[in-house]
């Protein structure tokens, strides 16, 4: 996972640098600052070349012959230099239509946004999945099903109002048909056009898509409840510590004390609330495609706290076009949802088949008390606390 | 199970409410980039 998150994050800063000068690159002076056959070999094999020279010479507009002279039509600038101007995205261009995205015509991030997508992101993105599955069902079999010491206690107390169980089940739900069709877009290609052919994977995609652009608010909606809801038992503290050194009992005999929410599940609630919310953020970004640009403000909040320097890297571009805007916007929503779906995975493990009596608290609100003690046994004393204060006159509340 | 039931109903009702007003808007991607001169079915 931490693998996925520094590819993620190298993919990002690659994409989004501007093709930095090389100090050392190769000698020019022989073509007058213009490529060599060094520069097409290496652009043959695929190598990064040099293109600073190539970049620069699109022409000056003060040294353009006068009008009536030969070749002054284009001011200054010849057809090859008019072209490289277009090729790097500097020429100065005016359309009728379109707006700001038209006006870049020649776009070479495309090209290493799509290598990306197609290669590490979902190489290394599917893996992770099946990694997780793997290692999960390993752990089942080394460590089985975490059971209540002594056995259940046959009495319930409520663990999660109506409210809260509606906005988990909100969010689990529109997760996971995010997910699902998210992976339908991701590898339509790759893998349904291969087995089922060219029209089944059309149909799926478009269904796919007007369903992931649509469950995406509900997914927003209940991400928005359970911040409200959850955010002040999910706040770190000592207790936190204690769960890490004795593996919250996953590992182990021991089962540290823990209020509402262990370590654990802070962990869950801070991964859904912050990747759910980049991944929100992009995606909106995706659904109003051009509208709303993130990297330009991201990238110069980046340089202004001075980290491109103490990575010692040049500062990110303040300055993208359109399209490498949604290019990084996908990148960064496909890979950190991979980084999401990994981590929920193993909730949903965690919360039916790997712990007995953790599925009741999502499902009817209830578990058994012997649970409670062992997992949550702060909480169930203040609990039972509140209980005994008003008499058991009411309904026990959290 | 009856908040789970109500969850899943209202992902289906927000998403049926967001497409609705998404395609009013002209908002999705092939609406927004597109024209009547463009197929992209």
């Amino acid at each position: 996972m931490a693998r996925l998150l520094a590819l993620l994050v190298a993919a990002t800063l690659f994409l989004a640098a501007p093709v930095a000068a090389q100090t050392s690159g190769p000698d020019r002076t022989a073509t007058g600052g213009a490529q060599t056959l060094e520069d097409i070999l290496a652009r043959q094999e695929g190598l990064k070349v040099d293109d600073a020279a190539r970049r620069a010479d699109t022409g000056d507009a003060s040294n353009a012959a006068p009008f009536d002279a030969q070749l002054g039509t284009l001011g200054g600038t010849s057809d090859p230099e008019l072209w490289r101007a277009l090729r790097y995205d500097t020429a100065d261009i005016t359309v009728s239509a379109g707006g700001p995205v038209a006006e870049t015509l020649m776009q070479s991030s495309g090209m290493a946004w799509l290598e990306f997508r197609e290669g590490p992101l979902s190489t290394y993105g599917g893996w992770l999945l099946l990694g997780t599955l793997g290692a999960l069902v390993l752990f089942y079999l080394l460590r089985g099903r975490i059971a209540v010491d002594g056995g259940l206690a046959g009495r319930t107390v409520i663990r999660f109002q109506f409210i809260e169980r509606f906005a988990h089940w909100l969010l689990a739900g529109s997760f996971i048909v995010l997910g699902l069709t998210g992976l339908a877009i991701l590898f339509g290609r790759t893998v349904i056009v291969p087995l089922f052919g060219h029209e089944a994977n059309t149909v799926l995609l478009t269904a796919s898509m007007a369903i992931h652009n649509n469950v995406a608010w509900a997914f927003i909606v209940s991400l928005a409840m359970i911040l409200v809801m959850w955010v002040w038992h999910n706040i770190p503290n000592r207790l936190d510590l204690v769960w890490f050194a004795q593996m919250g009992g996953i590992i182990g005999s021991k089962h540290p004390p823990a209020k509402k929410f262990n370590a654990g599940q802070k962990i869950i609630f801070w991964s859904c609330i912050v990747f759910g919310s980049l991944i929100s953020a992009t995606g909106l970004s995706l659904i109003f495609p051009f509208e709303f640009p993130l990297f330009e403000q991201a990238f110069a909040l980046i340089n202004a706290t001075g980290l491109p320097g103490l990575l010692g890297i040049a500062p990110l571009p303040e300055v993208l076009t359109p399209q490498a805007e949604m290019q990084l916007a996908q990148i960064l929503h496909a890979g950190l949802a991979f980084v999401l779906m990994a981590i929920i995975i193993a909730h949903i493990y965690i919360g039916s088949v790997g712990m007995e009596g953790a599925s009741g608290a999502m499902t009817t609100g209830e578990v058994d008390e012997a649970w409670a003690h062992q997992h949550h046994s702060i909480w169930l004393d203040e609990l039972k606390e509140k209980e005994a204060r008003s008499d058991g006159t009411a309904t026990p509340a959290e | 199970m009856k908040a789970i039931i109500a969850g899943f109903a209202a992902i289906v009702i927000i998403a049926v409410a967001a497409g609705y007003g998404l395609n009013q808007m002209g908002a999705p991607t092939d609406e927004a980039q597109s024209g009547d001169d463009v197929r992209l079915d």
